[in-house]
């Protein structure tokens, strides 16, 4: 305080005036929840996704909602016996799951499959659908084109991520895998980068969720790069045999390779026919 | 006929004046070969084992068995700059620097899998011929012990470009080992050079792969191929076969034609395969790190049946004197692979035991002929190949819908129940190929002419079946059985006192017992009595 010229004794007083407690709880009131909107993982609220899509987006979301969806996840997306919630579980699920197809479900299996889109399903249904449910209680929105760009990511630094952490259920190059009661962790070749993105957003059905503290946007691209890298790669060494190890290959070893060995040796045998 | 071709000849006294082996020669480039399109399935192993040779030598050029860490930086994008073994890098540059690398390597592991799929296929042509009767019971154990030797050379061997599938198969063997009572521990440590993975394990199994198990198999095979020279090879019954003879042709100059021209089919298909079937792909799976696994993680496909019976194994474990006994990894591992190869060493000898059957034998069996066998050895595939396919149980699960648990359960109780039936079905196929066989004898074969008896009633004619095909089924020989029967004080024979000694007359019995003799000569007279209609001149006039 020295050199400043302000007394000490004035501060002191200041401190004591009977206003500074409210003062205080109010200025650390304040940049806790500031702090907080700032540093919050889903910073987009209701009212932003309001804001960021149109008032009638929502609107015209909540009709298609209660029309397609409502029967099994309630009229207020606040879930049946039949069906979770979708309170919080943002755009980016809503478009994950309507866009691949497995929304609106078709049966009760163990899993919702991929399949073709409901005929509604257009591209802006599926933008109102999820503008809709973004606005009942926030959650992961839809990535931006860039986000996803494989362009921009580093595949090799992908595969890494890919391999630590997607490969134990969805094969080294994605091709899908079982799980337990039935369930399976699907193909990736199908999914585009946006729905892979989304995937790891959401954690769709048996999936778990890798949100942005675990692996970063930048990160989540990188994998996206790796991913349809690969699957987009010539096999160099020939038919790929469906790219699932040596299953295939011990089958092919078998039905093509040793049948047509021993298709030669009962050639080389045949014994004529007819006397000579 | 009795002097040797010019060719044999030249080069036998070319050979003769300088090292004195003409007349070695001149005998054995005579020698007959008996034929039969399955006495080739073992040449596909021996071909197959020789382009291994060839192709392995090629890949160890680039190829360095090292643990050492490296910084990816070849022509494979999605690695670059990714840390990784040498062994492994050295891999991808074969793959994708060096000049037909891939194609190399490639031909190498679909050889690998033709090498042990046709040791497979050869083993149960000479079990369901009993080709392994006396005096070959040393061959079949030679070739058992090869048979043991490839699966350790084809762990060994893809275990050694260190990707992370090589990886996870290293860790499966680290777990089998440290199930071990007592020793695993340290043999683990042993084999590692430490914890797991340690840095050793590569280059030790590259010794033991590129010399140690090839030493070995190459002495086998050489053992394997001189019995089979001095022992000469069982031929199928037919006209003129004896237990004294072998019809067929001389290894020159028609056997070595057909042998030559097997190993370019051989070199051949495995080198189609190699071309446009993609194995192996080491740099989808990345580089091994303890810490990753990939879905779908299968061995090669000869140890399939033991990562099956890994799978479908219950979660057993015991605590004994404060040691932890992990059954759930020492029964899959030890109680199948035990199963299929003792029995397999043990059963020339169980079967002379259980017949007491000491003659030589030089003319092989057909299968229909020795039911009991047939039906055991067919149980053993369907225990082995129901082990094999449960290996494969989440890419089944993955890609049929069917729910994983279902595979596990089909597979714990398929495992038991599948080897009964098939025995049981076997069994009845046999009895009815052989009843087919009688009745061929018995009343001929279908002549393909109908004809309109004077009452009206149309029968096809038969004809007696051509020479070589009934001497073919009349090869068939009579499986001898133990005396069992009590004399006249109720007193058995030897062999057949005691427990023990009862059981073996009883499986004797079961195991010898004809039930479907073969009609002799004199059954052509009730054939003709039976159709009274057809009369001798209407047979006649069909020949």
């Amino acid at each position: 305080m020295i050199g400043t010229g302000i007394s000490v004794n004035s501060i002191t007083a200041r401190r004591r005036h009977p206003l500074a407690r409210v003062a205080v709880v109010t200025l650390a009131l304040g940049l806790l929840g500031g702090g907080y909107a700032l540093a919050a993982p889903n910073g987009s609220t209701a009212d932003a996704a309001i804001a960021s899509g149109k008032a009638d987006d929502v609107a015209q979301g909540k009709s298609l909602f209660v029309a397609h969806c409502a029967s099994c996840h309630g009229m207020n997306a606040e879930g049946t016996k039949r069906a979770p919630t979708l309170i919080g579980v943002g755009a980016a699920a809503v478009n994950f799951q309507v866009s691949s197809g497995r929304m609106p479900a078709a049966d009760s299996g163990p899993q919702a499959q991929r399949k073709p889109r409901a005929d509604w399903a257009t591209d802006e249904a599926i933008d109102q659908l999820a503008a809709y449910v973004q606005s009942l209680g926030g959650g992961p929105t839809v990535p931006s084109a860039e986000q996803v760009d494989p362009s921009k990511g580093d595949p090799a630094k992908g595969g890494e991520l890919f391999r630590a952490n997607c490969i134990q259920c969805h094969n080294f190059v994605g091709a899908g895998g079982a799980l337990t009661y039935g369930k399976f962790a699907p193909p990736l070749n199908p999914a585009t980068p946006t729905q892979i993105y989304e995937a790891m957003a959401t954690g769709p059905q048996a999936m778990p969720v890798f949100n942005d503290t675990t692996i970063t946007p930048e990160q989540k691209r990188d994998m996206i790069a790796y991913i349809t890298h690969v699957r987009s790669q010539v096999d160099p060494g020939g038919s790929g045999l469906g790219r699932i190890g040596p299953v295939t290959e011990g089958l092919v070893a078998w039905v093509v390779g040793l049948s047509l060995l021993a298709l030669a040796a009962i050639w080389i045998t045949a014994k004529k026919r007819r006397a000579a | 006929m009795n002097a040797p071709p010019k060719a044999i000849a030249g080069a036998s006294t070319f050979v003769d004046d300088r090292i004195g082996a003409g007349n070695f020669l001149k005998r054995n480039l005579r020698k007959i070969f008996p034929d039969h399109w399955s006495f080739l399935l073992g040449e596909i192993a021996l071909y197959s084992f020789i382009i291994l040779l060839l192709t392995g030598t090629f890949l160890t050029f680039w190829f360095k068995p090292s643990m050492g860490e490296v910084t990816y930086t070849g022509n494979y994008a999605p690695l670059y700059g990714v840390k990784m073994s040498e062994a492994y890098a050295s891999a991808l540059h074969i793959s994708f620097d060096v000049r037909g690398g891939l194609l190399i390597r490639q031909i190498h592991h679909w050889a690998a899998l033709l090498f042990v799929a046709g040791m497979m296929v050869h083993m149960l042509r000479v079990f369901f011929t009993g080709a392994y009767r006396k005096p070959r019971e040393l061959n079949w154990i030679i070739g058992i012990l090869l048979l043991t030797l490839a699966l350790l050379e084809g762990l060994t061997g893809y275990s050694l470009p260190d990707d992370l599938l090589s990886g996870a198969g290293l860790r499966i063997t680290e777990g089998v080992i440290l199930s071990v009572p007592i020793v695993g521990t340290y043999i683990a440590f042993f084999l590692f050079g430490g914890e797991y993975p340690g840095h050793d394990v590569i280059s030790r199994f590259y010794t033991i792969h590129i010399l140690l198990i090839p030493g070995i198999l190459l002495a086998l095979i050489s053992a394997h191929m001189i019995l089979m020279w001095v022992q000469k090879h069982t031929q199928m019954p037919g006209k003129d076969r004896t237990e004294k003879n072998v019809v067929g042709a001389p290894f020159y100059p028609a056997f070595m034609i057909k042998a030559g021209s097997f190993f370019l089919f051989t070199f051949g298909v495995i080198a189609l395969l190699g071309t446009f079937a993609q194995i192996n792909p080491i740099w989808l799976f990345g580089p091994y790190t303890p810490a990753d696994i990939s879905a779908g993680s299968q061995p090669d496909f000869y140890m399939g049946f033991l990562e099956g019976a890994l799978r479908v194994m219950p979660a057993w474990e015991i605590n004994f004197l404060g040691h932890t006994v992990a059954l759930s990894v020492l029964i899959p591992a030890l109680v199948p692979l035990g199963i299929i190869m003792t029995g397999l060493a043990l059963y020339p000898f169980l079967e002379q035991w259980i017949t007491g059957d000491r003659r030589e034998h030089h003319i092989a069996d057909r299968p229909r002929n020795n039911p009991h066998r047939t039906s055991i050895g067919i149980a053993g595939i369907t225990f082995y190949g129901v082990l094999w396919l449960l290996g494969a149980n989440d890419e089944i699960s993955a890609n049929f819908h069917i729910s994983l648990y279902t595979t596990t359960w089909f597979g714990r109780i398929a495992v038991f129940v599948g080897p009964a039936i098939a025995y049981w079905v076997t069994y009845r196929i046999c009895i009815g190929l052989q009843r087919k066989d009688a009745e061929v004898l018995a009343h001929g074969v279908e002549s393909g002419v109908i004809k309109r008896l004077p009452n009206g009633q149309y029968i096809e004619v038969h004809v007696p079946p051509a020479e070589d095909i009934a001497e073919h089924i009349r090869g068939k020989k009579e499986i001898p059985i133990l005396e069992g029967a009590e004399d006249a004080e109720g007193i058995p024979p030897k062999g057949a006192r005691g427990p023990l000694g009862r059981l073996r007359a009883k499986m004797s019995r079961a195991y010898g017992t004809d039930h479907v003799p073969l009609p002799d000569g004199h059954h052509e007279e009730v054939h003709e009595a039976e159709h009274a209609g057809v009369g001798a001149g209407d047979r006649k006039e069909l020949h």
